[in-house]
């Protein structure tokens, strides 16, 4: 890690073959990766020249002003930093339960925690509305107590967003303070710092950069958070409708508007992960 | 460089690349090339799905059967549908009849953006008409069946709704279609026509999902067709008067670009026969 390393490392792996395999040879341009790096990029960026050559540039900003696409993003921004908040809230903690202690059923809890990235979201949304729904598992008593309903309301758009991001957050903080070196907070341990100093002082500000990546890893998954939304909190602009649903709506009558909304989406979650990259989350 | 290009790059052949290359190298370049050659392999892999997948599309060579009728449609005609594609391919051996279901205005985009299908039966006729326009239809859209929207609440009808007019009641949570999508437009019509002002706590993106949210209980009552009504589990329809004024017509029509002219023209013909006219009027269609 240390400068004047690099050369020292790079030789282990091609012991025995005397020169180093790994560095590129001068004169010799890398064909073998760069054509499947390049066909690889095409797959992810190719889609997007779509988007931009198909958006009528010309009508773009009477249909930004229109009352609903204004809603609609305003709803996605609010219920997404929401979200990432009630995220760092719960999730540091929890990653911070599975990467520091043991405990029975530890591993099992972990893939929990994970399943949410897998399973379609969709799924996610069908298994909110039977937990807490008015008629779910849970939401009976929240209805029957104390007259709560949580589906169709914005609270539902920012649960069905958490149980779909939370996740992200919780595997890249856990990632970060298990790379962490322990023995800072063992010294401070013996200094008489207290467990609460300990975990403020020295845990979390090692972990930082891992839950700055997890921010916004959540915060962009939040953002585009879909399937769950629409099953579980409904669509109704101004109260439930986030910038997917509306995307996915004028996909139905007017192309031309959903690709705007697109646009706009895409606008905003490239200046943020290009921005925040810079700048915090150099882990992304 | 020359040489390494004119080896590495023969056009159109990644998995040859990948076979020759840490071959021609030695041992030495065997760890270096272990990565591109994985990710070639599932290159190749998937230029090898290409033309399997182009086949299908095409129709033919397509597992066994030696025709495909591929009928896109509007997804309220899903049960009277699949029972007709069973009688369909029994009268026409060496058929097979395959459906895509969707929101009729998807699969107007779809077929407007190219999707090769030979026939389209559309929710109502708006739709029908933008794939019309466009110039994707051989012939006149006739219209098939009609439907009718009902009043869909959970079984026993907690919030006793009887009429339209007790979904204006804020007690009563209603869920309508988005008026994008057909049910929609038809709801958006129908309370228009009434002069009924429902606040719905939700607008569905099609008339499943809002039926879904009745049968979960989540809301007491949903404007949807009859015949999702008379298929749903755990609902009852409350009929009412004013439904006739914004009946929705179902058209159907051959698509210009269909690969099965004939078999589609077959298919029209068969939905319109007197046997298919009952199906439809048991799952709930009006016909004529």
């Amino acid at each position: 890690m240390t400068p004047g390393s690099p050369p020292a490392e790079a030789a282990p792996p091609a012991a025995g073959a005397g020169r180093t395999a790994l560095r590129v040879r001068a004169g010799r341009f890398p064909w073998l990766l760069v054509v499947p790096a390049l066909i690889g990029l095409a797959v992810l960026v190719l889609p997007f020249a779509g988007l931009l050559a198909r958006a009528p540039w010309a009508s773009i900003g009477t249909r930004l002003l229109m009352p609903e696409v204004r809603g609609a993003l305003w709803l996605s921004l609010t219920t997404a930093t929401t979200a990432t908040a009630v995220s760092v809230c719960l999730g540091v903690p929890l990653a911070w339960l599975l990467a520091r202690t043991d405990f029975p059923g530890r591993r099992l809890v972990r893939a929990l925690v994970a399943v949410p990235m897998v399973i379609p979201p969709v799924v996610g949304g069908v298994a909110l509305l039977l937990a807490l729904g008015r008629r779910g598992l849970v939401g009976t008593y929240l209805d029957a107590w104390f007259g709560l309903t949580l589906p169709f309301t914005p609270a539902a758009v920012v649960l069905a967003q958490v149980f779909v991001a939370m996740p992200f957050l919780v595997i890249s903080v856990e990632g970060a303070l298990r790379g962490a070196d322990r023995r800072y907070e063992e010294a401070a341990a013996t200094l008489g710092a207290s467990r609460a100093v300990v975990f403020w002082r020295v845990t979390l500000p090692t972990a930082a950069p891992g839950v700055a990546a997890g921010a916004v890893l959540a915060w962009a998954r939040a953002l585009g958070e879909f399937g769950a939304t629409i099953t579980f909190a409904g669509n109704f602009p101004g109260r439930t409708q986030t910038m997917p649903l509306a995307v996915y709506l004028a996909m139905q009558e007017s192309p031309e508007s959903a690709i705007v909304l697109s646009l706009v989406l895409l606008a905003v979650s490239l200046v943020v992960l290009v921005a925040l990259r810079e700048r915090w989350a150099g882990a992304l | 460089m020359a040489r390494d290009r004119s080896r590495g790059g023969v056009p159109g052949v990644p998995g040859a690349t990948a076979a020759g290359r840490p071959a021609a190298g030695g041992g030495r370049r065997r760890a270096a090339a272990a990565l591109p050659t994985a990710a070639l392999a599932a290159l190749a892999a998937l230029a090898g799905c290409a033309p399997v997948g182009g086949g299908t599309e095409g129709g033919e060579g397509a597992g066994g059967a030696e025709r495909t009728l591929t009928v896109f449609a509007a997804a309220s005609l899903t049960g009277a549908f699949e029972e007709l594609g069973e009688r369909f391919e029994r009268d026409h051996p060496g058929t097979e009849v395959e459906f895509n279901f969707a929101g009729s205005s998807q699969l107007a985009g779809q077929i407007n953006e190219g999707a090769p299908a030979d026939v389209f039966a559309s929710a109502d006729t708006r739709t029908m008409d933008t794939v019309a326009e466009a110039g994707n239809t051989a012939g006149e859209p006739v219209v098939f069946v009609r439907n009718t929207l009902e009043i869909a609440v959970p079984r026993g009808n907690p919030a006793g709704v009887e009429g339209l007019a007790d979904l204006a009641d804020p007690r009563v949570s209603v869920a309508l279609c988005a008026e994008e999508v057909p049910c929609g437009a038809a709801a958006a019509e129908v309370l228009d026509a009434a002069g009924v002002e429902v606040a719905p706590v939700s607008l569905e993106e099609d008339v499943k999902a809002a039926l879904t949210k009745v049968e979960l209980g989540e809301v007491d009552a949903a404007l949807v067709y009859r015949t999702d009504v008379l298929a749903g589990d755990d609902v009852e329809g409350v009929a009412f008067a004013e439904a006739d004024q914004a009946a929705n017509d179902y058209p159907i029509a051959v698509l210009a670009a269909a690969p099965r002219p004939a078999l589609a023209e077959d298919w029209v013909a068969w939905v319109r026969s007197a046997d298919a006219q009952r199906v439809f009027r048991d799952a709930g269609f009006t016909t004529r």
